[in-house]
């Protein structure tokens, strides 16, 4: 069960071998057995997943079910969820019991899945690692002496140790593809405006983008046919017609052509990642694609521009972390401004205070120009790097990251080495393309290694289909640790 | 470009974070390392590039004016650190 597909699930599900309350309850003993281990939930509640559940129960006896019915999912504590203390690993949030849920947590509950908790972060989505989280590190179950990668490390643990069977995260600079990739499972970013933002605590608001996270690219699919669709409350949010995106899950792979980036494959990346993405590519050409070089010339550019533009809209975005409304106040204080510094230098951790003030520093007068608007007109020519490479090829590979995991406070006291873990990921989250990362082996330590896989604009079901059918060939997306 | 202390203070001033000299410190050494890595994007000649804001470029929604959301204050204030009589309370501002 704990190994089970979503569709396997779902199928168990439909012919009554298991109730969603079954199943709930297995799930819930499982995080209340591994769990204090891992970490990799802030809160658990099992009285509303198995309200959930047994209100997924009467929707499959009432022949109302739809195939996440009764399926639970762990959601990151990210997204506000109603009646649910929703942290975003803050202590700023602490006491936050969201009064509504995000527009991904409607979506869920639309479709009749069960909440089973929330899972851990780095605080405000500010890290790769974990390591930021207010709540505690979370450890890879690969390895409890690596970081589980992040900002989405509670929800790649999770899936990796089989503590849920499919969870959402979100990247705004790789948060669910890094923690994907070091945890051995598979997670996509979306393009840009497909999911709802309306409710999912903001970061940066130009680059932050749900996604699933999950075993397999066809589970993957499962839960973006419930997690895209136009939401009015999000104003950057797209209006398109529905998708099925597990519609081309099984076209075979003939002829695609795959672009392989030389700046990518180059200095920085491990032996190890680099022996085991040469490993997949052989596979992809017996699947009948053939690999082709390609260059984006700007890629070294990437995280300069992203320190400079997420940092920017962060600092504006936090600063509605005032202790007037919500969240974390000082318990003393002078005037109105010490009560504004007091509760945001107690309720914010380093590094969320560090990404703040370099916004606040680039946005401020006399360097907006210098820096702020010449990121973005480099953000520009990124976009057109890619743009140009889509016209030799279909679909784009890489590594996920540089080297498989790395231990546990090996990067912390060192910002600019902990940003590299994002280098090439980042790319996709300032153009708005869509990317993902499967499993594809392992590497040093026996911790799990990443292939990247970029697509064009709105190109999810092909990205899935290639994913699937290397998923067809191998077994490396069916390892578990536990 | 080359931080200061000074500038360090002044920042966290305007991003309301109270911060002593020690933090100052640790963060200025810090900020400079990670402006270093920044500067890098100098070197690029963007005279002639326009300036990416967003992904997509679509324009703002409009929609009709007419009411949408109802007010729940009683629910969204129960979570607030201070509230009185349907009022967020803050120290006094005005004499």
């Amino acid at each position: 069960m704990f190994n089970a597909s979503l569709k396997q699930l779902s199928d168990q599900l439909a012919g009554k071998k298991i109730s969603s309350t079954e199943l709930t309850t297995e799930f819930l003993k499982r995080i209340k057995t591994l769990n204090p281990e891992y970490n990799a939930f802030i809160t658990v509640n099992e009285d509303m997943s198995l309200a959930q559940a047994r209100a997924a129960d009467g929707m499959i006896a009432a022949g109302k079910a739809s195939p996440l019915t009764g399926i639970p999912i762990a959601q990151k504590d990210i997204f506000c969820a109603k009646g649910w203390l929703t942290t975003c690993g803050s202590k700023m949030l602490s006491n936050f019991v969201s009064p509504y849920d995000a527009g991904v947590i409607e979506r869920f509950n639309q479709a009749g899945a069960v909440n089973i908790g929330k899972t851990n972060m780095d605080e405000f989505a500010m890290g790769s690692s974990n390591e930021t989280s207010y709540y505690g590190i979370v450890k890879n179950p690969w390895d409890i002496a690596a970081v589980p990668g992040g900002s989405s490390g509670g929800a790649a643990c999770a899936v990796a140790a089989r503590l849920a069977p499919a969870a959402t995260g979100t990247d705004t600079g790789g948060s669910i593809r890094q923690p994907a990739a070091l945890c051995g499972i598979s997670g996509i970013k979306p393009t840009y405006g497909l999911v709802s933002r309306y409710g999912m605590i903001a970061f940066a608001s130009s680059l932050d983008q749900g996604g699933p996270m999950a075993k397999s690219a066809e589970d993957l699919a499962l839960l973006l046919n419930v997690m895209v669709g136009f939401d009015a409350r999000d104003s950057t949010s797209l209006q398109r017609d529905a998708e099925d995106y597990a519609r081309d899950l099984q076209k075979p792979l003939t002829g695609l052509r795959i672009g392989l980036p030389k700046e990518y494959f180059a200095e920085g990346m491990s032996g190890d990642v680099a022996r085991a993405l040469e490993t997949a590519l052989d596979e992809y050409r017996k699947l009948g694609a053939q690999t082709v070089e390609i260059s984006l010339p700007n890629a070294s550019l990437a995280i300069p521009v992203y320190y400079v533009l997420a940092p920017a809209e962060a600092s504006s975005n936090l600063s509605r972390f005032d202790g007037v409304r919500y969240g974390y106040r000082a318990p003393s204080y002078t005037d109105l401004a010490d009560m504004y510094r007091k509760s945001r230098a107690q309720g914010f951790g380093a590094e969320v205070k560090r990404r703040i003030l370099i916004g606040t520093y680039v946005l401020s007068h006399g360097y907006y120009d210098a820096y702020y608007i010449k990121a973005q007109k480099l953000r520009r020519l990124i976009a057109q790097d890619f743009a140009q490479a889509y016209q030799q090829c279909d679909i784009i590979m890489g590594p996920t990251t540089p080297t498989v995991a790395f231990n546990l406070g090996e990067k912390s006291g060192d910002p600019i080495q902990m940003y590299l873990s994002d280098i090439y990921t980042s790319a996709a989250n300032l153009t708005g393309m869509p990317a993902m990362s499967i499993p594809v082996g392992f590497g040093d330590k026996n911790r799990p290694i990443g292939l990247h896989i970029i697509g064009n604009y709105f190109k999810e079901a092909q990205m899935l289909n290639v994913a699937h059918q290397y998923q067809q060939v191998t077994g490396w997306h069916l390892q578990s640790p536990v | 470009m080359t931080l200061t202390v000074n500038d360090v203070k002044r920042i966290a001033d305007l991003a309301y974070i109270e911060i002593d000299d020690k933090e100052a410190q640790d963060t200025l050494t810090q900020l400079t390392g990670i402006f270093n890595l920044i500067e890098s994007m100098q070197a690029v000649d963007t005279a002639s590039v326009e300036p990416m804001s967003h992904a997509q470029s679509v324009a703002q929604r409009l929609r009709e004016d007419r009411v949408s959301e109802t007010v729940e204050r009683e629910r969204y204030q129960s979570i607030a650190p201070q509230v009185e009589a349907g009022l967020y309370l803050v120290p006094q501002v005005i004499e």
